[in-house]
């Protein structure tokens, strides 16, 4: 046996992710961690994936489980990739952390045919009831860190999210909210305001236009 | 004389027969990079493990610029452990139960195979300088006329650390269908005016040795040893790191307690390269030292494949890489291995990376680095995997 066998239950958003993929396709993880992500969808969806990682433990625990893992940024490398190389780039809680938000976003509808962002949505309506009543930062389950040590220094919620897309002239194939019991809700349409505040993160597939 | 050896036999090193060897460019010559065929030359290599019937679990180990095709167990010529015991043999990482792996000694080299210390059979002396320039892709193809006599179509793997990586890389840039994984290791696409520049002071070195005789020395029975050991020990300074020096000498002085005012050996760091000097004169031909150093300062993959596009290089390549530098190396630097994984991501192909923490410098990927084996070990299981090599 090469890897670990996933324990389950695998997470909800990887769940979501691999349910907007076709079997067989060809894959880019992009901030793939661990790899959990991609050996899942090895394994539920039988992809040819490969992944960039920004840290050398999550990079070195990949390759060591066998997955195509390279050391780089998301701001930098995908520069490199050719167009629509790839049928997915997936760029799972991630985005919030990247420099350039909007050119990493261009660059996934660029080089895959369809891009799989999620985010944490800021504009989760507990997220909004800390910073109104304590005052301070909001800290939550998915967005652990204190303000001058996170990683996520590009926040957004779901609608600005949809705003910029537009922007850039990117089509919204799908979009998905997750409360934090991990129920799913579409987003679209009258319900997308409820989507903002009881979304705690979101899933979204996108293609440019 | 620090260099002096007691015997002054005209052979300087043992050149006893050891290992396999086969007689290629019988019916059609190896034409040369540089125009010149080469017909009826020896490939001298060493083989462990058993190559199964369909012959899929080839590994092929390229070796680095002073070393040989005995990769694993005893070597027969040195007695000491193979020069990548660590890694390769029964029940180790590379395991020989399961694979065949092979390691060919390099055109230009000289450890049996055909370089300027053998005979030419024209004149019945050794070539010396009249053995023609030879190149990374000359020893790659000369190889692959080894796996063709062996009747192996494609390896399921090619490995290697320094020069080592530049044939791996030449094997996927040149025969892409003949290599499934590609693991360059510690090296880099071309070589950069720094490592040009060290190989030319080792170059001088030798040639400044009186006893050098214009290439000649075999056949004047004689050895520039002082010359070829200053190559070497200048060359096993870019092998280590700052801090594996430091940490291993410091300023310790050797087997004295006080500073001589002298030129003898005061410090425990020159005792050391001295010996490595001294060593290496024993098994190491100079003039193959002069053109193996060649061979590896004209390479440029870019150039030689892609048209000065290193992508374009890489553009049929179907192979997995696993592409692997280290912190401290600073003969080859991690910058050189993103460089080709940066190539590779522009034709989308399938490329790990990995740059290992490391203080041991460019010589890393022969010594005990746990992570480094860890990431190679699962590279190469999903490798194996994905090539049907393990059944699950």
């Amino acid at each position: 046996m090469i890897r670990k066998v996933q324990t389950y239950p695998i997470r909800i958003d990887f769940q979501l992710i691999a349910q907007m993929v076709e079997p067989g396709s060809r894959v880019l993880d992009v901030g793939c961690g661990d790899g959990a992500l991609l050996d899942y969808l090895d394994q539920e969806k039988q992809v040819d994936g490969r992944g960039i990682e920004l840290s050398s433990e999550g990079v070195n625990a990949c390759v060591s489980a066998g997955l195509s893992v390279i050391q780089g940024d998301a701001d930098q490398d995908l520069n490199d990739y050719p167009d629509q190389a790839f049928d997915y780039v997936v760029l799972g809680q991630t985005l919030q952390a990247t420099r350039e938000p909007h050119n990493v976003l261009k660059n996934l509808v660029r080089i895959g045919k369809h891009a799989i962002v999620s985010f944490p949505n800021f504009g989760y309506w507990q997220v909004r009831m800390d910073l109104v009543f304590s005052g301070r930062m909001p800290q939550t389950k998915s967005l652990s860190h204190n303000w001058y040590d996170t990683p996520n220094i590009h926040f957004c919620t779901i609608k600005d999210f949809i705003t910029l897309c537009g922007t850039l002239g990117i089509e919204i194939e799908s979009g998905v909210a997750l409360n934090h019991l991990g129920r799913t809700r579409a987003i679209g349409g009258t319900g997308m305001r409820f989507a903002n505040l009881r979304g705690e993160q979101a899933v979204f597939l996108l293609k440019m236009r | 004389m620090i260099f002096q050896r007691d015997d002054k036999t005209s052979e300087p090193f043992n050149s006893v027969k050891a290992g396999k060897y086969l007689t290629l460019g019988v019916d059609v010559p190896l034409v040369l990079d540089c125009g010149i065929p080469l017909d009826n030359f020896t490939v001298a290599y060493e083989s462990y493990g058993t190559l199964n019937a369909n012959k899929t679990n080839v590994i092929l180990v390229c070796h680095a610029l002073s070393l040989d095709q005995f990769v694993s167990g005893v070597n027969p010529i040195s007695g000491k452990n193979g020069w990548w015991d660590l890694v390769v043999g029964p029940g180790k990482l590379i395991d020989t139960e399961n694979f065949f792996v092979i390691c060919p000694n390099i055109l230009g080299g000289c450890m049996g195979t055909t370089g300027p210390k053998e005979i030419n059979p024209e004149t019945g002396e050794r070539w010396g300088l009249q053995f023609p320039g030879v190149t990374i892709s000359d020893m790659v193809r000369a190889q692959a006329l080894l796996l063709d006599e062996l009747g192996i179509d494609k390896v399921f793997c090619a490995i290697g650390g320094s020069m080592g990586g530049m044939q791996v890389l030449e094997w996927a840039a040149a025969f892409p269908e003949r290599v499934f994984a590609a693991v360059p290791i510690a090296t880099a696409s071309h070589h950069s005016a720094q490592n040009i520049a060290f190989h030319e002071v080792g170059r001088q070195a030798i040639m400044a040795d009186q006893d050098w005789r214009g290439g000649d020395y075999l056949n004047q029975g004689c050895y520039p040893q002082r010359g070829l050991a200053i190559a070497r020990m200048i060359a096993h300074i870019t092998y280590l790191s700052e801090p594996a020096l430091q940490n291993k000498f410091g300023r310790r002085l050797q087997d004295r307690d006080e500073i001589t005012f002298g030129f003898d050996a005061d410090f425990q760091v020159e005792s050391y390269l001295r010996h490595q000097g001294s060593t290496f004169v024993d098994r190491f031909d100079a003039n193959s030292y002069l053109y193996i150093t060649r061979a590896m300062d004209y390479f440029d993959l870019a150039e030689h494949h892609g048209n000065g596009i290193l992508a374009e290089a890489f553009r049929e390549a179907e192979t997995r890489f696993c592409v692997i530098s280290f912190t401290s190396d600073w003969l080859y630097q991690t910058a050189e291995s993103r460089a080709i994984v940066k190539a590779l991501n522009a034709v989308a192909a399938n490329v790990s990376f990995a740059e290992i923490e490391s203080d041991k410098g460019h010589d890393a990927f022969l010594l005990e680095e746990p992570e480094f084996w860890k990431v190679l070990s699962g590279f190469l299981e999903g490798a194996a995997d994905k090539y049907g090599l393990i059944s699950k």
